[in-house]
């Protein structure tokens, strides 16, 4: 299916023509917004026909794989692909509230287009050297947004977040090499094939340990999430918004392609490493949460700690359990943008996002605070709102799998998170505000946030019908030969 | 030789990662270098070396007999070098401008507030 390659073609030519429009930033703010609605729509037509038609595959140049580099779309990539989509209409038009004017000029929104690219392309790969490829060039663009900083707290971050991201991209690499080594092909589906003949060479258990340190990093699973915390509440509120929605979502995706793809059936020392690591990323990421003092580090924390779930659901590798997993990254990726725009309302009216500056908002902007109430409670994970349906699903995966640990935990957890987001609440708009407002919020940023929040109420209001797709999608991605024999099987 | 190669490979990756470990930002971003050297050397040795025997079909044969040189690592290292590069280039300018905002390199010292 040729409308496979348009999610990575939409956006390279949007940056391309923007590029033709240097310095006029509201040209090219306008030229983002339509190639973010073109790539949404182009994102809905791949997803459409994954749903009606099966897996989709495309071999780029008509060289059969596992030769070439094939774009595979089966339902988990096009669901994917869809919040891509989503998050990009959202950060284009969260771009007309302003951003920062130097980092505008220097060429920010090429950048979003070209990160938006990177993600769309790892997403769509069906090959893991291209994914190591569009991994750097999501990272590439990421690293540019970062720095484009002036006080040391920022470029302290950013050299952090870039030093640390090359490494896990150094790990990856050696594992790709290795197991070219072993296995004579990079393709996935061609490896999953021969992946009981890897097997029995004793590699596997080092390649995967090395591949799930470069995804670990990428998703910030502990122990090695020590850098998300630290780097993303520094750059501006829209870039950090992406960068929460999206790119630690493509590191649990890359969690969840190998362990479908090749542990499975294998020994079980690596879903139970995966499990240890995601409990230990849920219940620090959380507690930590509870000591911060300012929005945006309360947020980065939470997002880790959710991580946490995804993968813990994940590594049971039920069909429930996967399905939940699937659920609730969709409603993460909508919700955590969501926030981190909130917070640049805050920024906007407070010029911070301590917490001892905010408050007030209930009275003082009470629409901003009534379409702010649902991304924070569906976090917090108050009925009836996705995140509540998102936890109940990972609950009912996990006492299905016979995991009650893992229940029980999400359950401790749920409560911490109740906690953060229910004091965040309180606090940041309940309690009589100490300062005035210093600006207004915003026209594009609060239409933003509150298409964002009805897209949460929609993923809740119809949450039964997804909850299917999503089943169907984990009965894909358990059911490796279909995937198998159409990537290598047919071209078309 | 792959013995060789499999040394000098390590060998670069126990510099690099020595050299992360330090201070400095200098050291850091050499130990970066050689840790993504190390790994080109390691994808171009795991292909398997051979000597002069180019991956062409020869006259009258219909296809290639072994032993011939995999393409595949080497248009893999070549597309890590390239990749590699840009990023070590990058990370030189991000350097050069905390030294030059922060005024030092250690890199304790680059988030603290003064």
């Amino acid at each position: 299916m040729r409308a496979l390659v348009l999610p990575i073609i939409v956006p390279m030519s949007t940056a391309a023509i923007m590029l033709l429009a240097p310095r006029r930033v509201v040209l090219q703010r306008w030229i983002g917004l339509a190639g973010a609605i073109a790539l949404l729509a182009s994102t809905v037509t791949v997803f459409a026909r994954v749903n009606t038609g099966g897996i989709q595959v495309l071999q780029i140049g008509g060289w059969p794989a596992p030769f070439g580099i094939t774009l595979v779309a089966d339902l988990l990539a096009a669901l994917l692909l869809l919040a891509v989509g989503i998050v990009g209409v959202a950060i284009s038009g969260a771009a007309f509230a302003g951003v920062d004017p130097r980092r505008e000029a220097i060429g920010y929104h090429p950048l979003v287009q070209i990160l938006l690219m990177g993600v769309s392309g790892a997403f769509l790969t069906g090959d893991f050297f291209n994914l190591y490829v569009w991994f750097e060039v999501m990272l590439v663009a990421s690293f540019v947004l970062m720095a484009l900083h002036r006080n040391r707290v920022q470029l302290d971050a950013a050299f952090k977040y870039v030093t640390i991201n090359l490494i896990a991209s150094s790990i990856f690499l050696t594992a790709l090499g290795l197991l070219y080594g072993v296995a004579g092909t990079l393709n996935m589906a061609d490896l999953a094939r021969i992946w009981p003949a890897v097997r029995s060479t004793g590699m596997d258990t080092v390649l995967a340990v090395l591949f799930m340190i470069a995804f670990s990093i990428k998703a910030g699973l502990f122990p090695l999430f020590f850098w998300l915390p630290a780097s993303y509440h520094t750059p501006p509120a829209a870039v950090g918004a992406v960068f929460a929605g999206l790119l630690t979502k493509v590191g649990v995706y890359a969690l969840l392609r190998i362990f479908t793809l090749l542990f499975q059936g294998g020994p079980s020392m690596l879903p139970a490493m995966l499990l240890a690591m995601s409990a230990a990323t849920m219940v620090i990421g959380l507690i930590a949460a509870q000591r911060e003092r300012d929005f945006r580090r309360i947020l980065s924390f939470n997002l880790v700690g959710h991580i946490g779930y995804t993968t813990a659901s994940l590594a049971l590798l039920t069909p429930a359990a996967l399905a939940a997993a699937i659920f609730y990254v969709l409603h993460h990726i909508i919700v955590i943008t969501n926030l981190f725009l909130v917070s640049g309302v805050l920024l906007r009216l407070r010029r911070t996002t301590e917490m001892k500056s905010l408050g007030g908002f209930y009275t003082g902007q009470p629409l901003f605070s009534a379409i702010a109430m649902v991304p924070i409670f569906s976090l917090a994970g108050v009925p009836p709102l996705s995140g509540f349906l998102g936890k109940l699903a990972i609950l009912d995966g996990a006492f299905a799998a016979g995991a009650y640990w893992v229940g029980g935990l999400v359950l401790v957890v749920g409560l911490l998170t109740l906690l953060s987001m229910g004091r965040t609440w309180t606090e940041a708009f309940w309690q009589p505000a100490v300062e005035p407002d210093r600006a207004t919020p915003g026209v594009p940023l609060l239409i933003v946030i509150s298409g964002l929040s009805f897209v949460t109420l929609a993923i809740s209001w119809f949450a039964g019908p997804l909850f299917d797709i999503t089943l169907r999608a984990a009965h894909q991605l358990l059911q490796r030969d279909d995937y198998i024999r159409l990537v290598l099987g047919g071209t078309s | 030789m792959e013995i060789l190669f499999a040394l000098a490979a390590g060998a670069l990756y126990t510099a690099g990662i020595y050299l992360m470990l330090r201070r400095r930002l200098a050291q850091l971003i050499i130990g970066l270098g050689l840790l993504s050297n190390g790994t080109n050397l390691l994808i171009f040795a795991v292909g398997g070396l051979t000597r002069a025997y180019p991956p062409v079909v020869a006259r009258g044969a219909d296809r290639l007999v072994p032993p011939y040189a995999d393409p595949v690592p080497q248009a893999l290292v070549l597309t890590a070098i390239v990749i590699g590069f840009g990023l070590l280039a990058f990370l030189l300018v991000l350097a050069h401008r905390v030294h030059a905002i922060v005024g030092t390199d250690d890199v304790d010292d680059v988030g603290r507030e003064r």
